[in-house]
């Protein structure tokens, strides 16, 4: 499924996501390394000396508890990544790193959406948290969190839908992804 | 001493003697160093530990690094630095610098607080590991004193294979100073580090090189300091010899290739020779071994063998497609590729290409003139005369290092050493200090500026102590002279921040540090005092060369500037202002 296919209204997706121009392909590295501390920072130097921004990061254990899964999000010149894929692979901690952009893989996003709405509008926004397969998990008088998740564009389409409400707080987990079938991630 | 004796038969170790143990059976013989409190521990097994390293006190941490830097650079064995915490291993952070740039081989041992003090801002505590996470090949922040015979053991074989590189090992005072009860040898546990794979080299990736340089016309070797660090010298010849193909080397490839050879074409790049940036220009292939095509010889990377063909071997993958993209790449360490590939060749028809470069060799020799004053070049090139081009060789950064390149020729690996990379001042001296430690029987001479050596003289004490013969010359010329003829060339002239007035007098400086002075003056003073210099050997001498103040050094290649637009003299004209960065 491509973007396009998921976004269902004219309503601008959130801001935070123009950071780089949008004519560079959002690039997904994913990097299982060692399990131990300082790995973070050195993965991070090796984009931050290039002038790279993560744009979104999320780092748990692997299966294995030695290692830790770093999915990171990253925009930019396609040489550039290239070099950064190359210098990360280089580095002592890291295991493997793949870069992963084409569709062979399931990519998936978590959000928690904090929306000011009190009765008035609470019928309507619970309406289209449905229609976003949102769970409810928080509701108070004049507020709700929603829970959604899926590819990165559902998440951007369900948060510009939210925005009518007023979105109180916004949270994302940054985006997973896995390789399909046999081939590794 | 009796204790010493029941404490070592009953084997309880603490941490630093067990550091210093799989030191020493890891290879290390030399640590340069300077003591402080949080590796009192550490200089104190220095003692109790009954290993035979030799530790050299230094007169600052950035000697310590640029020696053992040296070291390395003169014998292809690593050394270790030892110091202390805070200011200790912030001082030897230009050294680690220097050696990461160039590749070489270092273990850096960082005294460090103790571990319930870590990131309190305790006394002489810094987050050493974190300020050189960008110029080590790998660190270590040691947190359980049994660790400690596992992370000697994988720093150092991190160090040495693959691609080499520094690595700092950061040793909190209570990991030093507490028991380490686990066995001295210990299995290395590196699941992200498999260099050896790298050394299978790819047959087909290797009939493929074979057949390119079958269709070849006009190839030229470009041999950089991969092809040193991989003893790739006799297989190096063996290809060059073979298929008749000149030999063009980077500054760090200096030597693995005799220069006084035929098919020798000296160093390119931004001063090297006109022939060796010509030969590149014309080339249809450039066959790379071990170099990282760094922007001081491929000047503006998409005019760089454009009509060429282009081979790179190189042990570190991420070399490939970083500043040019080659037609074939090779990942491997260049000695076995090369001997593979040397199964391979057939001779080649090189004559008419020989016969051309033959010809810009001797059109645009390297020269200077005699006359008009005391010139570096003479005195550089008396030296390799009187030396027979069999000294080692340090430099600095600047014209003095560019005009030692050019006249110094290095005949063979490892005798030129020069911070390549980095460009760091204040390296020439200590690395001759290392040099000399590790090469006792060798003329080890430090080709320095006035500029860069007053940077580092303070090691005259450390030299004076071992009593080490090395030359010290100080090519004088009361400027910083690369940045001065920059100056002149593209800023009008206009001299800021290069002249050195309030030189002190170097011989006396010498002397006053217990070292033999020397004084060059006169172009009719050279050949003597150099033949007195090189016969001293009681310990170091310094010559202080009073050489002409203004003179530039050419060839060059503007920074960023293409190969072809090589200027072989001081133009009539203003330049513009180069676009690449110094």
């Amino acid at each position: 499924m491509s973007d396009q296919d998921i976004i269902t209204t004219d309503i601008e997706p959130a801001t935070m996501l123009e950071l780089t121009p949008p004519e560079q392909p959002l690039h997904t590295l994913s990097v299982l390394v060692n399990n131990k501390p300082g790995v973070l920072a050195r993965v991070a130097q090796v984009f931050s000396r290039r002038g790279y921004n993560i744009e979104s990061l999320v780092v748990s254990p692997a299966s294995d508890g030695n290692f830790s899964r770093m999915t990171i999000g990253a925009r930019g010149e396609e040489d550039g990544l290239e070099q950064i894929k190359a210098q990360c692979q280089k580095l002592i901690d890291v295991i493997s790193c793949y870069d992963h952009t084409d569709h062979n893989t399931v990519s998936k996003e978590l959000a928690l959406v904090k929306v000011n709405c009190g009765p008035d509008q609470r019928g309507e926004a619970l309406q289209i948290g449905e229609h976003f397969g949102c769970k409810t998990v928080d509701l108070t008088p004049d507020s709700m969190i929603l829970m959604v998740t899926g590819d990165s564009g559902k998440l951007d389409a369900m948060i510009g839908m939210m925005q009518k409400f007023g979105i109180i707080e916004l949270v994302r987990t940054g985006k997973v992804v896995m390789a399909r079938g046999m081939d590794l991630t | 001493m009796k204790n010493l004796e029941v404490f070592m038969i009953a084997e309880a170790r603490d941490g630093a003697q067990t550091l210093l143990k799989c030191l020493e059976a890891g290879g290390i013989e030399v640590i340069f160093g300077y003591s402080g409190g949080a590796a009192l521990p550490i200089f104190d097994a220095l003692e109790t530990a009954g290993t035979n390293i030799k530790f050299v006190l230094t007169r600052h941490e950035q000697g310590a690094a640029h020696m053992a830097d040296g070291y390395a650079r003169a014998t292809g064995k690593p050394a270790c630095v030892l110091v202390t915490s805070g200011p200790g291993a912030g001082n030897t952070i230009t050294g680690i610098m220097t050696a990461h740039m160039d590749s070489v081989p270092m273990i850096i041992i960082s005294g460090q607080q103790v571990t319930w003090m870590l990131g309190k801002d305790a006394f002489q505590e810094a987050d050493i590991f974190g300020i050189t996470m960008p110029i080590v090949k790998h660190s270590y922040l040691v947190k359980d004193s049994n660790d400690i015979p596992r992370v000697t053991k994988e720093a150092i074989h991190i160090a040495t294979t693959g691609r080499q590189g520094p690595v700092l090992i950061d040793m909190p005072k209570n990991i030093s100073q507490g028991p380490c009860n686990a066995p001295l040898e210990a299995e290395i546990d590196l699941p992200g580090y498999t260099p050896e794979t790298a050394k299978d080299v790819d047959a087909s990736v290797i009939s493929s090189a074979a057949e390119l340089l079958a269709q070849s016309e006009r190839p030229v070797i470009l041999a950089g300091h991969g092809a040193m660090l991989a003893h790739a010298g006799p297989e190096l010849k063996e290809l060059a010899e073979t298929c008749k193909i000149p030999v063009v080397s980077t500054l760090l490839g200096k030597g693995i290739f005799p220069e006084n050879h035929d098919l020798s074409l000296g160093m390119l790049g931004m001063h090297g020779t006109a022939y060796a940036n010509k030969a590149i220009v014309e080339a249809d292939l450039i066959f790379n071994v071990g170099s990282r095509f760094d922007d001081r010889i491929i000047g503006q990377p998409d005019k760089f063998g454009r009509n060429a063909r282009i081979i790179h071997i190189d042990i570190d993958p991420a070399e490939f497609n970083k500043m040019i993209r080659p037609d074939l790449c090779i990942v491997g360490d260049a000695k076995v590729a090369l001997a593979q590939l040397n199964r391979e060749i057939k001779p080649l028809e090189t004559e008419d290409w020989l016969k051309t470069l033959d010809t810009y060799k001797k059109r645009y020799p390297l020269s200077y003139k005699k006359q008009g004053g005391l010139k570096m070049q003479h005195v550089l090139d008396v030296l390799d005369r009187l030396t027979e081009s069999r000294a080692v060789v340090t430099t600095d950064v600047g014209q003095h290092q560019m005009w030692a390149a050019q006249f110094c020729k290095s005949l063979a690996p490892w005798d030129w050493i020069s911070s390549g990379g980095a460009g760091t001042m204040g390296f020439g001296f200590p690395a001759a200090i290392g040099a000399q430690l590790g090469r006792p029987d060798d003329i080890v001479v430090a080709v320095v500026g006035d500029g860069g050596f007053q940077m580092t003289l303070f090691e005259l004490s450390t030299a004076v102590l071992q009593k080490l013969p090395v030359k010290i010359l100080v090519l004088n010329n009361h400027f910083l002279g690369m940045v001065r003829q920059w100056q002149e060339l593209f800023f009008d002239n206009r001299k800021s921040g290069v002249d050195l007035e309030g030189n002190p007098d170097f011989v006396k400086l010498a002397e006053a540090y217990g070292a033999k002075g020397f004084q060059i003056k006169r172009p009719a003073d050279i050949e003597r005092v150099l033949t007195q210099a090189l016969e001293y050997n009681e310990g170091p001498c310094l010559i202080n060369c009073e050489v002409v103040k203004e003179d530039n050094v050419f060839p060059m290649i503007p920074a960023g500037a293409a190969l072809e637009d090589m200027i072989v003299e001081k133009p009539r004209h203003k330049m513009e202002k180069p676009i690449g960065s110094t």
